[in-house]
């Protein structure tokens, strides 16, 4: 036994950076992200407090899923800063990245539980094996997602909306402080979207500071805060009526979109879909 | 006057049935769980590569040691650690695809086993033992190597299993859990390599990729769960390795190719019960 104790010393250390308090949650300053040659994404800059939620919008390709990558401190950026509480992401086990559900292996041998448990091996720490009190925690993350009934289902069996919660239970059992959401209403029918927004709405109480991309501009006006216009450089930061202009739209989505006046309302069609975002870039380098 | 029985004990009557039983056991046990990860992660090729790409070590171990065991084995084994971790650096840095590289790599080595092994008298005799292995021709010094690293295989596997479940699953996860990814996968590659050196003689270099991949497969097929699918994938493995050798004793075929026809039909009477399942769900 003191064997395996000095080992698990020894092996893969675990990093918790120290988050210093009055810092905002996240800062990101004149960010730019290359791909060999190719721009990805450049000149970045926002700044959000704890408990802020975010839509990033914009066409397919314009960098959302890179952006969420460089925040999260997996793929590296060229210029500029990320910082999280004030210090730079690399060593943050706080911060959560909920895939796009089109890039998961839903037929993975895995139950609800297990998956929800895999957030917690860093609480858990090398050569560990759960204990009844993780899987309690992992129980009690169910149960703010509404899948405690659920969770011994194998994780394909689960509808599109139960499988988006499943994630969010995810980063509630690594603790996150900031979850990094690629496409989490693509696909989902309204009252699917509805029970995300709730639960989003529980994180905002938690101090959960939430970044979630997105192709449905008004739901990005409605029910985030602050809108993040993209397409490879900032369009546009700030509330969602400020945000959707035509002018900045245009820019944004250029030939893609179409905007259609309707009386008071105005309406965007166009690019409005897909599972898999155009950007040849996916890959964790 | 117990005839099943009597057809049961008779081969365990002769020394060499008994080791082979027992060698194709521990391999089946350390390949199908290894193997469990080379199905998720969609490995088989790689597998396959690394088996065939140990050949020319093999070849020197034979040429240096004159057929003994150990010098086999500690040969394989350099020359399967170096080339997972040169295919594994080959993938990842150049602007080749991974399964270019793999082929290069494997067809490459495997030709340099050839070319060495045509250089001795009994050219196809011995190539034929490496190529399909000999699972009866097994010493004890095989089997206790088979144990020790066959064990060790099975201890890293368990001692680091909710990191590489993590790995398969979300590599974006496990990146931002801030797990070693490059460490950890260098860590699996190694493993398999090792896998495939302990389990060379059973089935040789050309079926190896049978003893990774079949019994996972089966396994996934018939589990919803990772640990219930690495047990039944080794205990599907186990008793192919039994029943192939009873076959193989019975009806005088290859050993080797009798263990992996064995776990085929294993596999096929699986898929065909999941079929005729679910077209019955859908018939209600």
């Amino acid at each position: 036994m003191t064997f395996l104790k000095q080992l698990r010393k020894n092996t893969l250390p675990v990093t918790h950076v120290p988050h210093h308090a009055g810092q905002p949650t996240l800062e990101v300053r004149n960010l730019s992200v290359r791909y060999d040659q190719l721009i990805a994404l450049s000149d970045i800059s926002f700044s959000l407090e704890p408990g802020e939620r975010i839509a990033v919008v914009g066409p397919n390709g314009a960098g959302k899923s890179t952006l969420f990558k460089a925040i999260a401190g997996i793929h590296p950026y060229s210029t500029g800063e990320v910082k999280i509480y004030g210090h730079g992401p690399g060593g943050h086990t706080c911060i959560a990245y909920l895939p796009q559900r089109s890039q998961v292996d839903w037929n993975f041998p895995a139950s609800v539980a297990d998956v929800v448990m895999m957030g917690r091996i860093s609480q858990l720490g090398p050569l560990r094996w759960p204990k009844a009190s993780d899987w309690d925690y992992v129980r009690r993350c169910l149960q703010v997602v509404g899948l405690v009934d659920l969770e011994e289902r194998q994780i394909g069996e689960l509808s599109g909306g139960q499988q988006q919660r499943m994630f969010i239970a995810r980063a509630l059992a690594q603790e996150a402080e900031l979850m990094l959401m690629d496409e989490p209403f693509t696909g989902l029918d309204v009252p699917s979207q509805n029970d995300i927004l709730d639960i989003l709405e529980q994180l905002r109480l938690k101090q959960v500071t939430v970044l979630a991309s997105t192709h449905d501009l008004n739901l990005a006006s409605e029910h985030f805060d602050q809108v993040l216009l993209l397409n490879r450089r900032q369009l546009g930061f700030g509330p969602g009526s400020e945000i959707f202009t035509t002018e900045r739209l245009l820019k944004a989505y250029g030939g893609h979109l179409r905007l259609v006046e309707n009386g008071e309302q105005m309406l965007a069609l166009g690019d409005t879909c897909c599972d898999d975002e155009g950007d040849q870039h996916e890959h964790l380098a | 006057m117990n005839t099943w029985l009597d057809l049961l004990l008779e081969p365990l009557n002769y020394i060499f049935m008994l080791r082979g039983m027992a060698a194709a056991l521990m391999v089946g046990a350390v390949c199908a769980t290894v193997g469990t990860y080379i199905v998720l992660r969609g490995m088989a090729f790689f597998g396959d590569a690394l088996a065939h790409a140990i050949l020319p070590g093999v070849a020197v171990g034979y040429l240096v040691g004159g057929g003994a065991g150990a010098s086999l084995f500690w040969w394989g084994l350099l020359t399967a650690v170096i080339s997972s971790i040169g295919i594994g650096a080959i993938s990842k840095g150049a602007r080749l695809r991974e399964d270019t590289a793999i082929g290069i790599v494997f067809a490459g080595m495997f030709a340099l086993g050839i070319a060495l092994i045509s250089s001795t008298r009994n050219y196809t005799v011995d190539l034929t033992h490496f190529l399909f292995g000999d699972v009866l021709g097994v010493s004890n010094g095989d089997l206790q190597r088979m144990a020790l690293f066959g064990g060790g295989i099975v201890l890293v596997v368990i001692l680091f299993y909710k990191e590489f479940m993590v790995l398969s699953f979300d590599p974006l996860l496990a990146a931002t859990l801030r797990l070693p990814a490059r460490a950890l996968e260098y860590l699996l590659l190694v493993l398999i390599a090792l896998a495939i050196v302990v389990s060379l003689q059973t089935v040789g270099v050309a079926l190896m990729v049978a003893m990774l991949v079949t019994p996972s497969a089966t396994a996934y097929l018939l589990t919803r769960r990772l640990p219930y699918m690495m047990l039944l994938a080794a205990l599907l493995a186990c008793l192919a390795g039994i029943v192939g050798l009873y076959l193989s004793y019975y009806l005088r075929i290859s050993s080797g190719a009798a263990i992996v026809l064995t776990s085929t039909a294993f596999f096929a009477l699986s898929w065909l019960g999941r079929a005729i399942h679910s077209r019955l769900r859908q018939g209600k």
